[in-house]
Formats: C-alpha cells, structure tokens, sequence
C-alpha cells in the first residue's frame, strides 16, 4: 500500500462495501436528506429517538463515494445508544478532527478516528462529513436539504 | 433512444471542408521533449511523484513565452490603453490592438472589429444572451441547446427564456454521446431563433459536426452560437468557413492566462446589439442627457480591460500556431487513440463518450468505485484528473451516473503519462479489489 493508505483504510474499505444500517426506518421520528454537488454524494438519514433523548435506531441510505459512505455507516454505529446531546458533542469532535483544527485526535471518537487522516485530503472533508452534517439537521428537525455546497462550513 | 455501435477508430478526422493551419500536414512526430521545456510548471514532483498533469480540459499549462510576457508587461510598459498620451499607454494599446489582429487571423474572421476580449467563454455567452438574445428572443420564441453542453451554455439560456417567456428545447444525444442529428432537425423550426452548441464536449469529447449543423440551422434562418472553449486548443478553426454566428472561447484552456476570452460575431449582428455592460471605453460621447456608444468591438468593452491577459492570449495564439494545430492534432489523436486502448484493457472500466470523432477527452467510469475515489488515489500518485460531473450534470444524467473520471490531453502529454495514468488505475482496482 503506497501513501494513500492513511485515508483508504480496511475499516474503512470494508464499510464502504458492507454499509452497517442500511436501508428504511419506517418508526424513525427524525429524517433529514443530505447532498454534497461537488461529488453527487446523496445520503438520507432516519433516526428513531425515544423519550428520554436516547437514539434507539438509525439507519441511512444513499450512493456516494467511499468516505461518504463509510463515513455514515460507522456513524451510524456510534450514534446507536447515545444522547442526543452525545450525538452533539460526537459530531463537534469529528469536525473538528476532520478539519486538522486539533493537533490531538480526540480519544472518545472510538473507531471514528479512522477518519483523521481526512485532514491531509482537504478535497475530501466535505465527503466525510455529510452523514454528520445531516445527522446534525435531522436532530434539529430542519426541513431542508443540507447541502456541503450551501454555506456549510464542513 | 438511438444506440450505436461504438466505432474504435478514435483518430481524429477533419470535418468535410475544414482546413488545417497554414503550417500544412503534419509532417513529422512533435518534439514534445522539447515543448515540455517551455513548461517549467511540468517539471515539479507532487506528493513526491512526477506531475502527470492530465486535466488540460479544465485548464492548460502556460508556456514560458507567456509567462515571460504578462512579467514584461508590468516591468516594461503597464499602463492603461487607447486614452494615454504618452510612450508606455502607446506601447500597451499597440500590444493589446496587436492581440486583436493575432484572434482575427487565427479564427480567419473577416475583420477584427469582430473580436469581442471577454473574461471567458462564460462571458461571451452571457454577453450574446443579454444583448442580442435580449433583443431578438421573445414570448413564444425557442432556443436549442444539445444534451451534452456546459452549463454555463445552458444556464444563460434558461434564464433568457424565463424572462422571455420563450422555450428552451433540447437535441438528444446517443449512447456513445454523438449529437442525433435527425432529432436536432426536427427540432429547428419557425420558432427557433437561436441554436446554441458546443463544438467539443467537455465530458465526452465528442467533436460536433458544425459546419453541417450550422448550414442546417441556417437554412431555417436559425442563429448559431457555437462554444469553442473545448475546440480551441485541439484543431483549426477558420470561423468564416464554418458561417457562424457567434464563436466563443477562452484563453487559458489555450495555453494563455486565466479571465480573457473571445466573442467572436458577425460585424452586421454585433452592429444590431444593445451594449452589454455601461462604462469608460464604450462610449462616443457622454452627457447626463444622452449618451452615444462606440462602434464594436468597443461598445463591448467597458472599463479598462484585461491588459496583460489580452497580450498574453496573443502570445499563447503565437506559440500554437507556431507548433502547428494540425501537428497538434496528430499528436493528440494518436494519445486518445493509445489512451482508450489501454484503458479498456483494464477490467470493469467503462469509456463514457466514445463517438467517433472526438478530441481531447478520456471520460471513465470504473465499476462501482466512485470517481472522487479515482481522483484522489491517482493524485497522491502524481496523475492529475478530473472527477465530478464537469459542469455538465445532463450528461451524467443521460448515461445514468453521478459522475465521471475524466483525464484530458495537451500537446505536452506523452504515451509515457498515458502509460502513468493506466498504472494508476490499476493501483485504484487494487485498493477496491
């Protein structure tokens, strides 16, 4: 493996070709659709949050490049279980080290850190933070298209 | 849809009646060791790997002679032109007019008063759009454009349309994104006013039969904008032949600076336009009643214009037609002839635009790997391409796909980084094996 290693990653390889949670959410009560026109990344997120704020589900579908997709399938294994607040400050910590704006990679990202190596890819942040972008919108119950393209800073 | 069987021989042919160069036929292999040396940009590594620069599509290299220009220019003479009574405003206005008459004989128009200077190819359209579509296009009234243009020749004529109240119409394409020119007909009618087409797709690199297209249009009394920016740089254009209306292009897709294009239209259609933009330049006379406007060219020139980039367009004009188009088009023929041979070699790689005649452009998918993908993998390789839809979404959406990769040919491309660009993709279909 030559010097794209960093980003092309087994972990993330393989959830490009097996995406976890893939597919409909009749029971989800929050939804968003997300759209990244610089690669035609499309993602749609449902997730089912119960009452005391805690993710029960979340599943996502869509088509898009390997990031993106292995992006919002890991994703959607970290959100599963957590507080919506946790979703919150999961979703801060992975922008941030997407971004390179934290020299340290912040340890509760768990298997999420795969991901650091995008700072060294600035062409592809946007495609790694879509699912994120979205899961943020469809938590905020904004009734739009989030779009990397449209102000979002990524 | 109409499908045709995709025909192999990829070389370049000349459309009936069109004509090379003045230099005559090619009559020996380009030096093109020697012409990488007038790219100092070729010579660097990127990500410690020799650049295989392959995007020629989205913009050329400059050559030295350019460079050396637009650093004269500002050394020697910047000033503002055609007002300055002194030495170096002289100086500039004669290089800048110079530049003028250099367009004038490479598209072989009839009169340099028929050279527009643009920021782009997307100016000269907006340019026709507001001016002479403003003018002649009404409720009612239909503009054509093919299923493979830019959009920056889609979106202005959109726009025209909706404020017109007039109807844009599309010509189909086939599956080896060849223009079907029976449907193209049938849609020129007493309502169509203007037809506007691309010479060369910039996705697809399918080169146009306009010289037919624009005879045809004709016959209908249907104006014709063509879109040269992909044209350009690969092959002769002799815009009196081809009768064209307009003829737009831009100068860093041929070797020259960024931000300066050409309009070129029929004096008698540029005479008959509205001005384009109000300003220093364009006009005779000015008082708070009334206002009197210069001829064309410079009643479509407001403000002080792109100086250096007019002169360094020149001089990009200067080194092709040195080098010979038509030695350019051998050259870049025989390199998609022997690029589109060895991509298909490579298993689950799929040519996105395989006419007949085409130019310039290797346009691929590979399997379910997504083009972004390609593009990253190649690049930390030293290969530089293009991935995304190209400003061209209604192409992708006609062959079903999000995007394409898409490497693009100059004179200064070698089989050596053909040969680079296949071992690249080989090392992507490792990666996802």
């Amino acid at each position: 493996m030559s010097d794209f290693s960093d980003l092309y990653q087994d972990l993330i390889l393989d959830h490009q070709k097996n995406p976890r949670n893939f597919g409909d959410l009749p029971e989800a009560n929050h939804h968003a659709d997300g759209f990244n026109p610089l690669c035609g990344d499309k993602i749609t997120l449902d997730l089912k949050v119960n009452g005391e704020g805690v993710i029960e589900d979340v599943k996502f579908k869509g088509s898009g490049c390997a990031i993106s997709k292995a992006s919002a399938s890991m994703m959607t294994m970290a959100l599963k279980g957590k507080r919506t607040n946790e979703a919150e400050k999961m979703f801060h910590e992975f922008h941030d080290m997407v971004m390179g704006k934290e020299e340290k990679v912040p340890a509760d990202l768990g298997k999420l850190k795969v991901f650091a190596g995008v700072r060294d890819y600035p062409a592809r942040v946007k495609c790694a933070s879509l699912a994120w972008h979205t899961m943020e919108a469809a938590l905020h119950d904004e009734n739009k298209v989030v779009s990397t393209d449209d102000g979002v800073d990524p | 849809m109409k499908t045709k069987t995709p025909k192999r021989n990829l070389q370049p042919r000349r459309q009936s009646g069109q004509r090379f160069s003045g230099v005559g036929k090619p009559k020996k292999p380009l030096n093109v060791e020697k012409i990488r040396k007038d790219f100092p940009i070729l010579e660097q590594k990127v990500h410690g790997k020799p650049l295989v620069y392959l995007d020629n599509a989205a913009t050329t290299h400059k050559p030295v002679q350019v460079i050396k220009t637009l650093d004269r220019y500002y050394r020697e003479y910047n000033s503002n032109i055609h007002r300055g009574i002194h030495l170096l405003s002289e100086k500039a206005t004669a290089a800048y007019e110079g530049s003028r008459l250099k367009v004038q004989r490479f598209l072989n128009a009839a009169d340099f008063k028929e050279i527009i200077f643009t920021r782009g190819t997307t100016e000269g359209i907006n340019l026709v759009a507001q001016t002479w579509g403003s003018k002649n296009i009404g409720p009612g009234d239909e503009v054509i454009v093919t299923n493979m243009e830019h959009h920056s020749n889609i979106v202005p004529w959109q726009m025209l349309c909706e404020e017109k109240g007039a109807l844009l119409k599309v010509a189909p394409i086939d599956d080896s994104g060849e223009l079907i020119l029976e449907e193209l007909w049938k849609l020129l009618s007493v309502k169509t006013k203007l037809l506007a087409v691309t010479h060369v797709s910039n996705a697809l690199g399918t080169v146009n039969p306009i010289l037919e297209i624009i005879k045809a249009a004709h016959d209908k009394g249907v104006k014709v904008l063509v879109d040269g920016a992909q044209a350009i740089p690969h092959m002769k254009v002799d815009v009196q032949e081809l009768d064209c209306d307009f003829y737009v292009f831009s100068g860093h897709k041929i070797y020259g600076p960024t931000g300066i294009g050409v309009l070129y239209g029929k004096y008698a259609l540029l005479d008959s336009m509205p001005p384009y933009q109000g300003g220093g330049d364009m006009i005779a006379s000015v008082t708070f009643e009334k206002t009197l406007f210069k001829k064309p060219p410079y009643k479509f020139e407001a403000g002080t214009p792109h100086i250096e980039g007019v002169i360094g367009l020149g001089v990009a004009l200067d080194y092709v037609a040195q080098i010979g188009l038509a030695n350019i088009e051998a050259h870049e023929g025989e390199l998609l002839l022997y690029g589109t041979k060895k991509l298909q070699e490579l298993s689950g790689l799929k040519l996105i635009g395989t006419a007949p005649r085409k130019a310039g452009v290797l346009s691929f998918t590979l399997g379910e790997i997504h083009p972004h993908d390609i593009g990253t993998i190649l690049d930390r390789q030293g290969v530089a391409i293009r991935a995304g839809h190209h400003c061209a979404q209604p192409v992708m959406d006609r062959f079903h796909i999000p995007a394409t990769a898409r490497a693009s040919l100059a004179v200064y491309n070698t089989h050596e980084e053909i040969d680079a660009l296949v071992k690249a993709v080989r090392r992507v279909l490792e990666v996802f094996g």
